[in-house]
C-alpha cells in the first residue's frame, strides 16, 4: 500500500566511459582529457628538456582539480618523469653524482621546510596565492632571462659568431668547505649548491615542480658546471626530492591521488618521446625562445587572475583540525 | 515552553495521514566510472479517512550529505593584488543538500515550521558566532550557498514533486559527479496549509567501492604505505618507458 522507492540511476551515459572518478581529489574528469593533458605536456618536456611541472600543475588548477591535490600528485608524475630521463643520462654517463648528492641534501631540507610552510598557509587559507605568487615570480624571472638571452643568441649566430663560455669567478670561490667534483671538474665550496638545491627543494614542495627550470640556469650560471653533465645531475637529483614531498604530502595532506598520476604518466611518458623527435629537428635558440614565450604565458595568465577583480569574492575551504 | 510540547504530543499523531517508506534501492556506489547519480522518488500517503477538505496535501522532500564545519574566505585588494582576507566559520553546512517542493518552498512551508524541521537551505546550514571584526556575517553564508549551488551541492527545486489526488507522488534529485561518502539524510514532509503534519527519515548509503574504496582507505589508514605504492608506480612508470623507448630506438 505504502510504496517507497528510491531507485539511483547512473546519469549522463553518454560520457560514461571517459569519465573516471578520482578517489582522492574526490571529481569526475574526462580520462582522455587527462591523457591529452600529460601527452601535450610531455611533448613540451621532451622537446625542452624540462619536467613540465611548471604547466601542467597551473593546468590541474585549471581543470578544477584542488590545489594541494595538484601539487601532490605532479610530484608524484614528475619522479616518473624524472627517473625514465636519468636512465638515459646514466647510459650517457653525464651525471655527477657526488654535486648530486649535496644538491640532494640542500633538496631535502629545502623539501622539509617547503611542505611545513605549505601546511601552515593552508591552514591560514593563503596557499593558493602563495603557489600563484611563487609561479608568477619565477616564471617572470627565468622567462625574461630566458627570452633576452636567447635573442642575443640568435643575434650573435646570425651574424657567425661562437657562443661565449662563461664561468664565474669571485665570491663563490672565496666561501670555506670546498669540495672536488670530479665529473663536473670543478673545486668549489659545498656551500652554493647546498643553497640551490635548498630553494629547489622549497619550491618542489611548493608548486608542484621538479625545479629543473630554476636548477639548470644556476647550475650554469652560479655554479659553473658544465653543459653537458646539468641535465643529468639535475634530474637526478629531482627524482629524490620530488619523491621525499611525495612522501611528505601522502603522509601530512593526504592529498598524492594515484589515479591522477597514472593518468598523467601514460600521456607523458608517450607525449616525451615524440617531443624529443620534434626536439632534435629545432635549433637550440629557437627552442629556447620558444619555452620562454610558454613560460611567460602561463606567467602573465597567473598574473593577470591575480590582479584582476575576482568574479566571485568568497571561497569556501575546510576548516583546519577536522 | 512546557505547553508547546505538550501540544506537539497532543497533535502530532492526531493527524490520519501519515508517510510509510520502504526503499527498494537505498545504496550509491562510487566506482571508478562514477559521475553523478540519479534518485527517483515515489510515494503514496496513507490515510485511514477521506481526504481531509482545505488546502491540498503538499510533499517536499530533502537529502542531505555528511556536515561539517568549513571555512569561508573574502578577498580584499592588498598592494594591488587579491588576497583572501576576512574569513567566517560556518559550524555545519552539508557537504550536499537538495530540497524539491511541490509547490513553491514558501507557500507549502510557513517560516515557523521551516525555522524547526530546518528544511530550506539557508536553514540546513548552522553559523554562529562570526568574529567581531566582520560586520556583515550574514554575506559569507549567502556566498556558500551561491557557491555550493553554482556546483550543483545546494540545489532548491520548487514544483518539482508530482503529486496525483493528493495520494501519489513523485520526484528526481539529481546527485552531482563531485560526492561525498557518507549517510544522506534523506526525510519526506507531508504539509497541509504550511504545516508539517508528517514526516519520514531514512539514509541513503553513498560509498567508494572497489578500487576507490581500496586506494582511499589506503591513503587515509596507511598513508605511509600508499605513498611507497605511489613512488613504486611512477619508478616503474619511467623504468619500463625507458626500456621500451631505448627498444625501439634499437
Amino acid at each position: 500500500m505504502a510504496a517507497w522507492h528510491l531507485i539511483s540511476s547512473p546519469s549522463k551515459d553518454y560520457w560514461g566511459g571517459m569519465q573516471i572518478f578520482l578517489p582522492i581529489a574526490e571529481v569526475s574528469v574526462n580520462a582522455f582529457l587527462l591523457l591529452g593533458l600529460g601527452g601535450m605536456v610531455g611533448i613540451l618536456s621532451g622537446m625542452f628538456g624540462v619536467g613540465g611541472g611548471f604547466l601542467m600543475t597551473p593546468l590541474l588548477f585549471f581543470i578544477g582539480i584542488p590545489p594541494a591535490v595538484a601539487v601532490a600528485t605532479e610530484a608524484n608524475q614528475i619522479v616518473a618523469s624524472s627517473f625514465s630521463g636519468v636512465l638515459a643520462h646514466f647510459r650517457r654517463k653525464t651525471v655527477d653524482l657526488k654535486m648530486g648528492f649535496v644538491l640532494l641534501i640542500g633538496g631535502l631540507i629545502g623539501a622539509a621546510l617547503g611542505v611545513m610552510l605549505f601546511n601552515y598557509l593552508k591552514s591560514q587559507g593563503q596557499v593558493d596565492l602563495l603557489v600563484k605568487l611563487c609561479y608568477v615570480v619565477f616564471l617572470g624571472v627565468i622567462g625574461s632571462l630566458m627570452f633576452i638571452e636567447s635573442l642575443n643568441a640568435l643575434r650573435k649566430t646570425a651574424k657567425g659568431g661562437s657562443l661565449p663560455t662563461r664561468r664565474k669567478h669571485g665570491l663563490i670561490h672565496k666561501l670555506p668547505f670546498k669540495m672536488r667534483f670530479r665529473v663536473s671538474g670543478l673545486y668549489i665550496s659545498v656551500i652554493p649548491p647546498l643553497l640551490v638545491g635548498l630553494s629547489v627543494g622549497v619550491l618542489a614542495a611548493i608548486m608542484g615542480v621538479g625545479g629543473g627550470f630554476i636548477m639548470v640556469p644556476a647550475m650554469i650560471y652560479l655554479l659553473g658546471m658544465p653543459t653537458k653533465v646539468v641535465i643529468g645531475t639535475s634530474l637526478f637529483q629531482i627524482i629524490f626530492v620530488t619523491g621525499f614531498t611525495t612522501m611528505l604530502h601522502a603522509t601530512t595532506n593526504y592529498t598524492v591521488d594515484v589515479v591522477l598520476a597514472v593518468l598523467l604518466l601514460i600521456g607523458g611518458v608517450i607525449g616525451a618521446q615524440i617531443g624529443t623527435r620534434i626536439g632534435v629537428k629545432l635549433k637550440a635558440e629557437q627552442l629556447r625562445i620558444l619555452l620562454a614565450f610558454m613560460v611567460l604565458l602561463v606567467c602573465g595568465k597567473l598574473a593577470f587572475d591575480l590582479l584582476m577583480t575576482p568574479a566571485e569574492m568568497f571561497s569556501v575551504g575546510a576548516v583546519e583540525g577536522h | 515552553m512546557r505547553w508547546l510540547v505538550a501540544l506537539l504530543f497532543m497533535t502530532l499523531p492526531a493527524f490520519s495521514e501519515t508517510v510509510v517508506l520502504g526503499l527498494s534501492q537505498n545504496k550509491i556506489a562510487i566506482t571508478t566510472s562514477f559521475d553523478g547519480s540519479e534518485i527517483l522518488v515515489f510515494g503514496a500517503v496513507k490515510r485511514e479517512t477521506t481526504i481531509p477538505d482545505g488546502p491540498p496535501l503538499e510533499v517536499i522532500v530533502t537529502v542531505a550529505g555528511p556536515s561539517e564545519p568549513v571555512s569561508v574566505r573574502r578577498k580584499d585588494r592588498r598592494f594591488g593584488i587579491w588576497v583572501n582576507t576576512d574569513a567566517v566559520e560556518v559550524d555545519r553546512a552539508p557537504s550536499f543538500y537538495a530540497v524539491a517542493a511541490s509547490g513553491a518552498l514558501n507557500e507549502v512551508l510557513n517560516e515557523v515550521e521551516d525555522l524547526r524541521y530546518k528544511i530550506s537551505i539557508p536553514h540546513a546550514i548552522r553559523s554562529v558566532g562570526a568574529p567581531m571584526s566582520i560586520i556583515d556575517a550574514a554575506s559569507f553564508t549567502e556566498a556558500l550557498i551561491r557557491i555550493r549551488s553554482k556546483e550543483n551541492l545546494y540545489q532548491l527545486m520548487e514544483n518539482h514533486i508530482a503529486v496525483d489526488d493528493q495520494t501519489l507522488f513523485r520526484g528526481r534529485i539529481e546527485l552531482p559527479a563531485a560526492l561525498t561518502e557518507g549517510d544522506y539524510e534523506t526525510r519526506i514532509f507531508l504539509t497541509r496549509n504550511g504545516k508539517v503534519i508528517s514526516s519520514y527519515e531514512t539514509s541513503i548509503d553513498v560509498r567508494k567501492v572497489g578500487l576507490e574504496r581500496w586506494l582511499f582507505s589506503l591513503s587515509r589508514e596507511q598513508p605511509f604505505l600508499y605513498g611507497l605504492m605511489s613512488l613504486a608506480i611512477a619508478i616503474a612508470a619511467g623504468w619500463a618507458a625507458s626500456a621500451a623507448f631505448s627498444l625501439l630506438r634499437n
